[in-house]
């Protein structure tokens, strides 16, 4: 089994769907042994630069959806003033209940922003914070590739897929 | 009460589930569905909604911290997210199909058998130091972590790949129909089956979970169940907890952030069995 597979082009210690092979599990783990310090060192670093650009990503889209989202609520409140009363009349049960209107589709969103309606700019802050985990996998997936590490590469840019695809198939 | 009210009383809360949520891996969703459906007795509909964008807020701002203290396993979760992800976008179609009562009793046992788990494995403190697990070979997803409160590095290996991707795939499902994050199911998954530290565990949760939740957003988002008065003082307070609650991790001993997680599940998964069970 494993003698066929070392005339394939797959290279020694891979099978004939050039999966790892145990022989080349092997090979890979003596080789990782000998080398084990350098190679750590090398991997230490590579993962440092990938752990420094997904920090930043996540606080950059946390700050700003932080900001977004305050100024949206400060203008439902500016623009209802009904919502201050300090005694009663307006029940924060007629805001949350199912039959009061927010915009859940990108046109009504869209409308409601342009308005500089307090609901809609919350919404987008929402919506940021929502894709921040979405960009902080796409960051994943070039980190990887730019750090020469094909097998990362391909599990994170299969999260990023999965992720886009649940968005179109909400229909969004 | 009037909407001022509601408002600040729901950002201190959220401020308090951001903390707790990001010191066990539990995403503040564990905390802010009960608050809102049994303080505020909004629809469970709309809670579940304002509950993923708790976690996804958690998530965001507490890994943000863990990933630049090295406290979270990077490649661990960026492998075990295959799962999550994949069992998220099937649980996000299965949700309108199952009733409110069902979700609370299967959200309750689910929780129940988690903190079970987490106890027994109570006493459990040194991490592997060899691993012949293939997967978790291949992929390196071994690592090594600061301890600020042992005052040490303290290096682990990773074993039981297989398992840890079967249970992340149905935490992945139950993020989808109950909007708990599943850190639930992914702290015990990653402590247990793995042998990552707790404290790994919790920090990779919490890195993991805004993925599982994000792949699910898009459908609440759609049908409405996200709903900006609710979702604004939940996201600002839990976003503000969480970068608080980064801070605590390190300096408290793996123990306590193990027992914190049991009581806080046992607490949970009473209340959603009672909500389910009783008339």
């Amino acid at each position: 089994m494993t003698s066929a597979s070392h005339s394939k082009s797959d290279g020694p210690g891979f099978d004939a769907k050039g999966d790892l092979t145990e022989d080349g599990m092997h090979q890979f783990a003596r080789h990782h042994r000998q080398l084990s310090r350098e190679e750590g060192v090398l991997m230490e670093e590579k993962i440092r630069k990938v752990e420094l650009a997904i920090s930043l990503v996540l606080r950059i889209g946390v700050v700003v959806s932080v900001v977004v989202i305050a100024f949206g609520l400060g203008l439902m409140f500016f623009h209802h003033s009904a919502y201050f009363s300090i005694r009663g009349g307006f029940s924060y049960r007629e805001l949350t209940s199912q039959a009061s209107p927010f915009p859940h589709s990108f046109a009504s969103l869209g409308n409601s922003i342009t308005r500089l309606d307090g609901q809609g700019i919350v919404v987008l802050g929402v919506l940021i914070l929502i894709l921040t985990p979405v960009l902080r996998v796409a960051v994943g997936v070039l980190s990887f590739i730019y750090e020469k590490d094909p097998p990362m590469a391909l599990v994170t840019l299969y999260v990023l897929v999965v992720l886009i695809g649940s968005f179109f198939l909400a229909g969004v | 009460m009037t909407p001022l009210d509601f408002v600040l009383s729901l950002t201190l809360i959220s401020v308090a589930a951001g903390v707790l949520g990001s010191l066990i891996g539990l995403g503040g969703g564990v905390v802010i569905v009960p608050v809102l459906t049994l303080l505020y007795h909004v629809n469970i509909r709309l809670a579940i909604g304002a509950s993923i964008v708790s976690v996804i807020a958690t998530s965001s701002g507490a890994a943000a911290a863990y990933v630049r203290e090295r406290m979270t396993n990077l490649r661990a979760g960026m492998f075990l997210e295959i799962a999550t992800t994949t069992g998220a976008v099937s649980g996000a179609y299965l949700t309108t199909l199952l009733p409110t009562r069902f979700l609370f009793v299967f959200f309750g046992i689910v929780l129940a058998y988690s903190s079970f788990v987490t106890f027994q494995r109570r006493h459990v403190a040194e991490p592997l130091e060899v691993s012949s697990d293939r997967l978790a070979n291949y992929f390196n997803l071994h690592g090594s972590y600061y301890d600020p409160f042992e005052e040490r590095e303290i290096p682990y290996k990773v074993v039981g790949t297989k398992l840890g991707l079967a249970l992340m795939y149905v935490a992945g499902l139950v993020s989808a129909l109950l909007g708990i994050g599943s850190g639930a199911l992914k702290v015990p998954a990653m402590d247990g089956a793995m042998h990552l530290p707790m404290k790994v565990s919790s920090a990779t949760s919490n890195f993991m979970i805004g993925v599982t939740a994000a792949a699910s957003a898009g459908v609440y988002f759609i049908r409405g169940q996200i709903d900006p008065i609710i979702a604004a003082p939940v996201a600002v307070g839990v976003l503000v907890g969480a970068t608080v609650g980064a801070r605590v991790l390190g300096r408290i001993s793996s123990k306590s952030v193990r027992l914190v997680f049991v009581v806080v599940l046992v607490i949970i998964s009473v209340e959603m069995l009672q909500k389910g069970l009783l008339p």
